[in-house]
């Protein structure tokens, strides 16, 4: 009754059996879940990489946390110290001597971090949005379109320290090292961020829409401005933010050229330090635990300021495709 | 007197809360083809998707009641062995685009990591393709992709697979909705030579399909089972007005 | 007559401001490539005349002195990133796209989010907090850590991302078989979504080979070769660094051969993802 009438080699229990390796009959009258759990290991197998998976989602929200406690931990001794005033702070002495006493204020490299930033999206935007049209609205296909594409990529995929090594050969023996400096480096790397969200962003834009603007006799410049740019200007703000969640990070490229000096900066053109090139700059070498907490606490401002601005980002991209 | 080989006992399947298959009885002989028709939304392909336990793969979906497959309760077994002895074909072909034709004939057991001597493969392979009248189309091209195949070659391969699996029952979800007419009217010529060692039960939009291809029409209606009768009493002497109603293009 | 005459000019000036601003466009647009050909024009020319073969197989401490613990350490140091965060991110990849919508995935891919966002430097402290402070030493393992973290979230996006992609009709075709779900995901889902993980792996692999910020105070560098992953290694983004800010014409040489290997390298791995992708991608 139960063999396959017409496959010569094996019947269908039996082949039903090889399968599963196990006897179904004798197993189901038991007719309990548990049971059948525990007699087949692959459904153990089931059971474990499920669990798995499930630990591996809890590590990584264990990962964010630990990261958090660990910073604040450990920037405990100087948080203790000096409290709030560590954030007004004019002067950072590791040194403690007769006449300067060791003292720690983050606020020009606070203030450095916030310029550099700023300055380089300034001059970051009109080159992102230009490739951003370009490449979303004007020459959307092709091949001319793809390599200009994976040029734009290739700036972002070129190591930090390479830009800050290229800046110090040829960008200082012209501009000196200054915040300006930095900010000219910085605007360059971030440029592929905002470019390529908006690029994406801007062929999303529904082509019966234009095609309304374009049917009133509008040209091509009236379409993007009036039509386009308005449709993708959240999510043109979010890349924008993505950049300068970048820029704010931004390392080694900074602290080569920036000039590395612990004064409030006068203008754009005076050297200075920001949060991540004096952790970059010190933390190796310190050895006092005030020392190294004051640096710590510089991180986690930074982790603080940078991980708000990407959230932020990100939360207005997430509307914006599930709209 | 035929045996029954699937009864459902007061069968009950939700989505969240909502409840889109009520209430089902019904039993199911051996050997023939069954088909389930009722307009879109009637709770038909669930009905179908939760006699080998797909259904509750959905997230946020769940059943109570009795489905017996040889008087084992599926809803007790674990799924996966209710899905080796239940066969599933679904409405769009959907061969494993990263297996070879030979490969996707054998997918059940290879996926499965069961080891098998080549010629037993062999074997499976031109048996199953046989069946679905597949093998003399493609046996030159057995390394080929599965995604190689024309739709409605694609279609005969999943049923290939299904086959040589061995199974039971084969559940068919609309199996020919996105096919041509050559490749529909080929498959449905398959689902008389296939009668002949398994049971089919095939979810149905099409009212001459079914008339063409089963010897008893279940009719579901607003997630309830109206009707279930030998296909022609049903097509020409229906007991219940819904079923007229549906018969005769009053809606659908 | 010079009411049409003026329309028609208001029509001309329009077009002309149309024309202007393609033009404007494509100025800024492609003045962003100027920078890129510029540096890669500048490390080519500086870099090339030190690439010999005593630069490659030599370490910094040797009579012809070069650059081999530089490039083994970052060899070394990647590949431990890589083991730990290959797995760990594949698994998370494939959490996500087979648990959307419920809450516990929902805080872990905001978790994802973040840590996507948080500054190299600060991963690099976070290492330093977590394994070179209490054993007092930098080592290479810290290192490896710091660069395993930064890789996790571009492994996690690209997998649940490629998967997201496969149709759901693949998943019920492996259950409909009867596969439980740990051979429906590792022999179905990922062999079909491989070109899209593996190029998520190498893009992570290209972006962490660079970095330099989470290394200097977690592999921190030295001066010959090293294979002992408990003791500090040298890298070669560090090595730039370091010979770059030293002001001697005679290791700023080398820095420049240096970068130009790891510009190499960096571009090397890029064009691999891009190929990548085009080979591996299964017809769906």
């Amino acid at each position: 009754m139960n063999s396959s009438i017409d496959n010569p080699l094996i019947t269908r229990s039996e082949n039903l059996e090889r399968v599963i390796n196990y006897n179904a009959k004798s197993e189901v009258s038991v007719k309990t879940k548990n049971s059948i759990k525990r007699s087949h290991r692959q459904i153990k197998t089931e059971v474990v990489f499920r669990r798995t998976l499930s630990v591996i989602g809890w590590l990584m929200i264990a990962l964010v946390i630990g990261i958090l406690l660990t910073l604040i931990w450990q920037s405990m001794p100087s948080i203790k110290k000096y409290g709030f005033s560590y954030v007004w702070t004019q002067v950072w002495n590791p040194t403690a001597s007769v006449v300067n006493p060791e003292v720690f204020g983050a606020l020009p490299f606070l203030f450095g971090t916030l310029l550099t930033s700023f300055l380089a999206l300034l001059i970051s935007i009109p080159f992102s949005l230009a490739v951003a049209i370009f490449l979303g609205e004007y020459y959307p296909e092709g091949w001319f379109s793809n390599l200009l594409m994976n040029t734009v990529e290739l700036i972002a995929s070129i190591p930090s320290v390479i830009y800050g090594f290229w800046g110090l050969a040829v960008i200082i023996p012209i501009l000196g090292k200054s915040i300006m400096t930095s900010s000219l480096i910085l605007a360059v790397m971030i440029i592929p961020y905002a470019a390529s969200l908006g690029r994406s962003m801007i062929r999303m834009v529904p082509a019966n829409l234009k095609e309304a603007a374009y049917s009133l006799g509008s040209t091509r410049y009236e379409v993007i401005r009036s039509v386009i740019i308005p449709y993708v200007k959240s999510g043109l703000f979010a890349g924008v933010l993505l950049s300068l969640g970048r820029a704010l990070g931004e390392t080694m490229a900074v602290t080569m050229v920036i000039g590395n000096n612990n004064s409030f900066p006068k203008s754009i053109f005076s050297t200075g330090n920001t949060l991540a090139s004096m952790i970059a700059l010190e933390l190796p070498e310190a050895t006092d635990d005030t020392h190294i907490s004051a640096l710590v606490e510089l991180g986690l401002i930074l982790f603080v300021v940078t991980v708000v601005i990407n959230l932020i980002g990100r939360k207005i991209i997430s509307r914006y495709s599930n709209v | 007197m035929e045996s029954t080989i699937i009864k459902s006992v007061g069968y009950n399947a939700y989505f969240g809360d909502n409840h889109v298959v009520k209430n089902v009885n019904m039993e199911i002989a051996r050997n023939k083809a069954i088909a389930v028709m009722g307009p879109s939304g009637c709770g038909k392909t669930t009905f179908l998707r939760g006699i080998n336990r797909m259904h509750e793969l959905i997230p946020g979906a769940t059943a109570n009641g009795q489905i017996l497959l040889d008087g084992e309760d599926v809803l007790e077994m674990h799924p996966i062995f209710v899905r080796l002895k239940i066969g599933m074909v679904f409405q769009r072909p959907n061969p494993f685009p990263n297996l070879s034709i030979y490969d996707n004939v054998i997918a059940g057991y290879l996926l499965n990591g069961i080891k098998l001597p080549k010629s037993e493969k062999d074997i499976i392979v031109e048996k199953s393709l046989t069946k679905v009248a597949l093998w003399n189309e493609v046996k030159d091209s057995l390394v080929k992709k599965g995604s190689f195949l024309s739709g409605g070659q694609q279609q005969r391969l999943c049923i290939a697979r299904a086959v040589a699996m061995e199974p039971e029952v084969l559940l068919f979800d609309e199996p020919t909705s996105a096919l041509d007419p050559i490749s529909t009217s080929t498959v449905e010529d398959l689902f008389h030579e296939l009668k002949r060692n398994y049971t089919l039960i095939i979810v149905t939009h099409n009212m001459q399909q079914a008339a063409r291809v089963s010897d008893l029409t279940a009719f579901f209606y607003m997630g309830e089972l109206v009707e279930y009768d030998d296909t022609k009493v049903m097509f020409t002497n229906p007991k219940d007005t819904r079923t007229q109603n549906y018969i005769t293009g009053r809606f659908s | 007559m010079t009411a049409k005459k003026n329309i028609s000019s208001k029509i001309k000036f329009r077009i002309g401001i149309s024309g202007f601003f393609k033009g404007l466009v494509i100025l800024f647009a492609f003045s962003c490539v100027i920078p890129l050909l510029f540096i890669l024009f500048y490390i080519i020319q500086a870099g090339a005349s030190k690439i010999k073969w005593s630069f490659l197989i030599h370490d910094e401490l040797s009579d012809s002195a070069g650059i081999l613990h530089a490039i083994l350490g970052s060899f070394e140091i990647v590949i431990f990133a890589s083991l730990i965060s290959i797995p760990i991110g594949i698994l998370c990849g494939i959490f996500f796209s087979e648990n959307k919508g419920s809450k516990f995935t929902y805080w872990s891919r905001l978790a994802v989010d973040i840590l996507q966002g948080v500054p190299s430097v600060v991963v690099g402290v976070i290492a330093y907090a977590w394994l070179v402070r209490p054993f007092h030493q930098p080592s290479a393992i810290a290192g490896s850590i710091a660069l395993a973290i930064m890789m996790l979230p571009i492994i996690i996006r690209s997998t649940e991302e490629t998967l997201n992609l496969l149709p759901d009709s693949l998943r019920e075709a492996g259950y409909a078989l009867g596969l439980p779900f740990h051979r429906v995901v590792l022999k179905v889902i990922v062999p079909c979504g491989i070109s899209g993980i593996l190029s998520g792996v190498m893009l992570s692999i290209a972006r962490v080979a660079g970095e330099t910020a989470p290394l200097l105070f977690t592999a921190y560098g030295c001066t010959f070769l090293s294979n002992d992953i408990t003791k500090p290694m040298e890298t070669l983004p560090h090595l730039i660094n370091k010979f770059a800010t030293q002001g001697d014409p005679k290791v700023l040489d080398m820095a420049w051969g240096a970068a130009l290997i790891l510009l190499f390298w960096v571009l090397l791995l890029n064009i691999f993802t891009k190929l990548i992708t085009r080979k591996w991608k299964v017809q769906l």
